[in-house]
C-alpha cells in the first residue's frame, strides 16, 4: 500500500490527517444547546411549581426579576455570585476528574468539611506566620487533609474492591460526627462558647477581599484566583499529562487500560486523592475567604451540589466553571428572591435538581425542544 | 418481500460513505456483499435497517417508497439487522433477550415469559437453530450467541435479514452450522444480505454478489461466473496474492521460553496445563486449535494480563514470570489483542490517542509529566499512512472508523514500534484481502528483522501460510508440533490434532 507512493505524497497524506476537523454541530449541541435548554426548562417548570403552590402570577414574575437582578444585576450581585461559585467549582473539579476516571465519588462533602477544618486549625495554630505564607499553608493543609480523607475510599477500592459510592457515603457520615467532636476539643473550640464552633482564622491566614476598597460590603475574595488556577490545572492534568491520560483511559474502558499496562490501583488512589485535595481546597477557601471559622455543617451541602455541577459541566473543567457560576448565581439570586418576593429559597434547590434531571436525560430535552437539534440517528458500528 | 435501494448517498462530514448506490434484495435469495474496509458496507446496511437516514436516495419495499425514522421503523417494516458486535444482555436468559423491547405481557403488564419461551421454541424448531431458551447468554459460546441475535430478528418477524460479518468470530464448524441455518431461512422465503471478507464463504452461500468500493458498486455477478481472484481484484482494484511471500526462516536465539506454565481458573481447574514452548528470534510460530482450548489464556500468560500459578516465562534471557504488563511491553513485546473492542482500543478516544495507548509515557511521546501531543499526532498520522488506516483525520474518535480500519489502527500501533517479540492474536480478523496481504507481509518483515513472532489464529489457512513451526493446542495443552518450513506441514494431520486425536503424542 505504501508502494508507488513517493515521499512527497506521504507527506501530503500526513498533512491532511493532521488537519483539525471543524467544531462539529454535534459537539455544539452536546456542549451548549442541551445545557441551555435544560436550564430554560427547569426555570419554566419552577414557575409551574410556584403556580401550583398558589403563588400568583405577578409574584412569580417578580421573583424571576429578583433572581436575575440578584445574580448578575449589580456589582454586588456579581460579587456574591462569584463568591458562591468558588467552593462549588473547586469541589466540582475534583468530582469531574473522578467521573472521568470512572469513579463516582460522593464524598466531596466530608472531604470539604475536614479540609476546611484543617485549614482553620492550621492558621490559628501559627498566628505568628506572616500574611501570604500563612494563607497559602492554610490552603495546603486543607488540600492535604482532603486528599488523605478521600484516599481512604481509594485505597479500600484498590485493595478490596469496596465500591466508592458506599465507602464515600460512609466517610461522609463519619466526617459529620468527627467534626462535632473536633470542634468541642478545648484547643480548638472558641473560648467562652459551649456550642461546637472553632477559633477564628487570623487576619494573616485569610484570603484577602478584592473589592473592599470600592465598597466594604463586596465579599469577593482571592479564592477566585485559586479557582481559576485550579480550572487550568485540572484541564492540564486531564488532557495534557500522562497520569490524566491514564485517568481517562481507565474511566472510558478499564479493560483497554489494563491491556495498555496502566495500573488500576494506582489510578484509583491517585484520582481519589486529587479529587479530595480539590474538595479540601474548596473547604479551606470557604473558611479562609468567607466564614473565618469552622462550625458543624459549614459546608451547606456544597459537596453534594458539586456533584450536580460536575454533571452539568460534563466533567470538563471549563464546563464546570460555567456551571459553577450558574449555580453561584442561582444561590445569590435565590437569596434576593426570598427577600423581594417572599418565595422560599427551597425553590432554588428544586430548580437545581430539575436542571440535573434534564441534563441527565438529553433525550427528554431533545423531545421538548425538537427545533434546537439537527435530526440525526446515531448508531453502533461494525 | 423485495427491497430496492435507489441512489443512496450518505456522508459523514467530508467522507462519502455511500455514493449513489443502487441495490436490489429479493426474497428467497442470499445477496453477498463484499468490499474493502471502509467501503461503506455497514453504513449501507445501517441505512437499510433504519439506523441511519440517507442524505439522498430512497428505499422501496415491494415497489412502494418508505422512510424510516430509527431502527424501530425498519423492523416494523420487516427489516432486521444482526450487528457484528452483539447487543445482548449477558445476565439475561435467551428468551428474555429475545423478547426484550417487545415483551409479551399478560394483564397489568406482567411479563409472560412462558409465552415467550414457547415462541422462541417454535422459531427454534422452524429454522433448526437449536438454541436453549433458558440458558444465560454469558454461559453460551459465541456461535450460539449469534444465533440468539438471529432469533431476535426472526422473533420480530423480519423478512429481510442483514448479517454484518457474522462469520468473523465463528469456528469453521460453526460456520457450517451457520450456513445451514441461512439455507433454511432462504427456503422459508426470507431475503438475506450477508457481509463477509472471506471470499470462499461468499462464493459458497450467495445467489448474487455485489462488490462495493469507495462507496460505490464496482462489481456484480453470480458465484458461478466468479472466483476468488476475480472478486479480490474487483474489490481492491489490483490483483491480490493469497499466498504469503516469504523466505525460509533463520531462527536465532530463544526470544520466548515458557516452561511448565500452569494457569488456574477460579475453581482451580487448569486453563493452561504445563505448557512449554519456545519462540526463536527470526521465526514465526503459529498456535492452531479450536477456539477455547487455552489460546486466550496462553496469550494472557505471556503478556502478563493474568497471573500464572506456576512455571517460568523467559523473555530474551530475562525471567518475566512476574513482570507487569508495562514492563514486558517496554522490554519490546508487542501484543495484538484478540478482542480489539474490549482490549485494544478506546472508541471514544481519538485515533491519535489510541495510537499511543500503551506507549504514551515513553520518551518519544512524553516531556516530563506531560504528553507531547504534537509528536503523538505526527506519529499517528504516519502510522495511518503506513497501514492505510482510512480516515480523514487523526483527531476523530476511533469508534468512527470502519471495523477493519479499527483493526489496522491496533496492528499499526503494535508493529510500528521497535520490538523483539510479537504476540499476535487473530491479527487479521475483520480485514479485507488487501489488508491481510499487507499485514502478513509486515509480520514476516518483523520476523526477518530478528523478532520472534507468535501467531494465534482460528484461521488454519492463516497459520499454514505464515508459520514456520505450528503448535496445536487442545484442552489447555500443547498436543502436537509440526515443522512447516516451505509449507510442508500436513494440513490433515494438523486438523486431526486440533480435534484432539493426538492426545498423548505431545511434542
Ligand atoms: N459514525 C461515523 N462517523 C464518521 N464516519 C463514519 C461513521 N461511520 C462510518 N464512517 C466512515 O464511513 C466509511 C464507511 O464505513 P463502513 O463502516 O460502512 O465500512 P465497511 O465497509 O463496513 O468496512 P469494514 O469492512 O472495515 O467494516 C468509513 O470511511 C468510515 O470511516
Ligand atoms: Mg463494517
Amino acid at each position: 500500500m505504501m508502494d508507488g507512493k513517493d515521499l512527497k505524497h506521504v507527506n501530503e497524506d500526513m498533512r491532511k490527517l493532521l488537519a483539525r476537523a471543524a467544531f462539529g454541530r454535534g459537539d455544539f449541541e452536546d456542549l451548549f444547546v442541551v445545557p441551555v435548554f435544560a436550564v430554560v426548562a427547569a426555570l419554566v417548570l419552577g414557575a409551574v411549581i410556584m403556580l401550583a403552590t398558589g403563588v400568583d402570577l405577578p409574584t412569580i414574575g417578580q421573583s424571576f426579576v429578583a433572581l436575575a437582578v440578584g445574580s448578575f444585576g449589580s456589582l454586588n450581585a456579581v460579587s456574591e455570585t462569584l463568591t458562591a461559585a468558588i467552593p462549588l467549582v473547586l469541589a466540582g473539579l475534583g468530582l469531574g476528574l473522578g467521573f472521568r476516571a470512572g469513579l463516582f465519588n460522593i464524598g466531596a462533602e466530608g472531604q470539604l468539611l475536614l479540609g476546611g477544618t484543617a485549614a482553620v486549625i492550621f492558621t490559628f495554630s501559627f498566628p505568628s506566620l506572616p500574611f501570604p505564607v500563612l494563607m497559602i499553608f492554610g490552603l495546603l493543609a486543607g488540600a492535604l487533609v482532603g486528599a488523605a480523607y478521600a484516599s481512604i475510599a481509594g485505597i479500600l477500592k484498590a485493595t478490596t474492591g469496596a465500591h466508592e459510592v458506599i465507602s464515600t457515603i460512609m466517610l461522609n457520615l463519619i466526617s459529620f460526627r468527627l467534626l462535632e467532636y473536633i470542634l468541642r476539643q478545648p484547643y480548638i473550640q472558641r473560648e467562652g462558647r459551649s456550642d461546637p464552633i472553632s477559633k477564628s482564622v487570623p487576619e494573616a491566614g485569610q484570603l484577602p477581599r478584592l473589592l473592599d476598597w470600592f465598597d466594604p460590603n463586596l465579599r469577593l475574595h482571592a479564592g477566585v484566583f485559586v479557582m481559576l488556577l485550579a480550572v487550568v490545572f485540572v484541564w492540564w492534568l486531564l488532557f495534557r499529562s500522562k497520569i490524566g491520560f491514564a485517568f481517562r483511559a481507565s474511566g472510558a474502558n478499564p479493560d483497554a487500560a489494563r491491556y495498555a499496562g496502566m495500573r488500576s490501583g494506582l489510578v484509583i488512589v491517585a484520582a481519589m486523592a486529587t479529587a479530595g485535595a480539590l474538595a479540601g481546597l474548596a473547604g479551606a477557601s470557604q473558611v479562609q475567604g468567607v466564614l473565618g471559622r469552622a462550625s458543624p455543617g459549614f459546608s451547606a451541602q456544597m459537596g453534594f451540589d458539586a456533584i450536580a455541577l460536575a454533571l452539568l459541566g460534563r466533567s470538563h473543567p471549563v464546563g464546570i466553571l460555567f456551571a459553577g457560576i450558574l449555580f453561584g448565581g442561582l444561590e445569590a439570586g435565590g437569596r434576593q428572591m426570598q427577600v423581594d418576593a417572599g418565595v422560599s429559597i427551597d425553590l432554588i434547590g428544586i430548580i437545581q435538581a430539575l436542571i440535573i434531571v434534564f441534563i441527565a436525560a438529553p433525550l427528554l430535552v431533545r423531545a421538548i425542544f425538537p427545533w434546537g437539534f439537527r435530526k440525526e440517528t446515531k448508531g453502533g458500528k461494525a | 418481500m423485495d427491497v430496492e435501494l435507489r441512489g443512496i448517498t450518505k456522508r459523514f462530514g467530508a467522507v462519502v460513505a455511500n455514493d449513489n448506490v443502487n441495490m436490489v434484495i429479493r426474497g428467497g435469495e442470499v445477496l453477498g456483499l463484499l468490499g474493502e474496509n471502509g467501503a461503506g458496507k455497514s453504513t449501507m446496511m445501517n441505512i437499510l435497517s433504519g439506523l441511519y437516514s440517507p442524505d439522498e436516495g430512497e428505499i422501496l419495499i415491494d415497489g412502494k417508497p418508505v422512510s424510516f425514522d430509527g431502527p424501530g421503523d425498519g423492523i416494523a417494516a420487516g427489516i432486521g439487522m444482526v450487528h457484528q458486535h452483539f447487543m445482548l444482555v449477558p445476565v439475561f436468559t435467551v428468551a428474555e433477550n429475545v423478547v426484550l423491547g417487545v415483551e409479551p405481557t399478560k394483564r397489568l403488564g406482567y411479563l409472560d415469559l412462558k409465552k415467550a419461551r414457547a415462541q422462541v421454541d417454535e422459531i427454534n424448531k422452524k429454522y433448526g437453530l437449536h438454541v436453549p431458551a433458558d440458558a444465560l447468554i454469558e454461559d453460551l459460546p459465541v456461535g450460539i450467541q449469534q444465533r440468539v441475535e438471529i432469533l431476535k430478528v426472526l422473533f420480530r418477524e423480519a423478512d429481510v435479514l442483514i448479517l454484518d460479518e457474522p462469520t468473523a468470530v465463528l469456528t469453521p464448524q460453526e460456520v457450517e452450522d451457520f450456513f445451514s441455518i441461512v439455507r433454511s431461512l432462504k427456503e422459508a422465503g426470507k431475503a438475506i444480505v450477508f457481509i463477509t471478507h472471506k471470499l470462499h464463504e461468499i462464493l459458497a452461500i450467495s445467489d448474487r454478489i455485489n462488490v462495493l468500493r469507495q462507496g460505490r458498486i464496482t462489481g456484480e455477478g453470480v458465484p458461478e461466473s466468479l472466483d476468488e481472484a476475480k472478486l479480490a481484484e474487483m474489490m481492491v482494484g489490483r490483483p491480490v496474492s493469497f499466498t504469503v511471500d516469504k523466505t525460509e526462516a533463520n531462527p536465532g536465539r530463544a526470544m520466548l521460553e515458557m516452561t511448565d506454565v500452569i494457569m488456574l481458573d477460579d475453581a482451580d481447574e487448569r486453563l493452561l496445563d504445563k505448557v512449554s514452548l519456545t519462540v526463536h528470534s527470526g521465526e514465526v510460530v503459529g498456535v492452531a486449535g479450536v477456539q477455547g482450548n487455552g489460546q486466550t489464556e496462553l496469550v494472557e500468560a505471556i503478556t502478563g494480563l493474568e497471573r500464572v500459578a506456576s512455571g517460568k516465562i523467559i523473555f530474551d534471557g530475562e525471567d518475566i514470570t512476574h513482570a507487569s504488563v508495562r514492563e514486558r511491553h517496554s522490554r519490546g513485546m508487542a501484543h495484538i489483542p484478540e478482542d480489539r473492542h474490549r482490549d485494544g482500543m478506546i472508541s471514544t478516544f481519538t485515533i491519535a490517542e489510541n495510537m499511543v495507548l500503551n506507549s504514551y509515557y515513553e520518551p518519544a511521546f512524553a516531556r516530563g509529566m506531560a504528553i507531547d501531543w504534537a509528536s503523538v499526532q505526527k506519529t499517528a498520522a504516519k502510522y495511518c499512512v503506513d497501514f492505510d488506516v482510512r480516515t480523514p483525520s487523526v483527531f476523530l474518535p476511533a469508534g468512527n472508523l470502519s471495523g477493519g480500519n479499527q483493526q489496522k489502527m491496533v496492528v499499526a500501533r503494535e508493529l510500528e514500534r521497535q520490538t523483539k517479540l510479537v504476540i499476535a492474536s487473530q491479527p487479521t480478523r475483520g480485514l479485507d484481502v488487501g489488508s491481510i496481504e499487507y499485514i502478513h507481509a509486515r509480520l514476516i518483515e518483523a520476523r526477518d528483522e530478528g523478532d520472534g513472532v507468535l501467531i494465534v489464529s482460528s484461521e488454519l489457512d492463516e497459520i499454514m501460510g505464515l508459520a514456520d513451526r505450528i503448535l496445536v493446542m487442545f484442552d489447555g495443552r500443547i498436543v502436537a508440533e509440526f515443522d512447516n518450513t516451505g509449507g510442508k506441514a500436513d494440513r490433515n494431520a494438523v486438523g486431526l490434532a486440533m480435534a484432539g486425536a493426538h492426545e498423548g503424542a505431545a511434542a
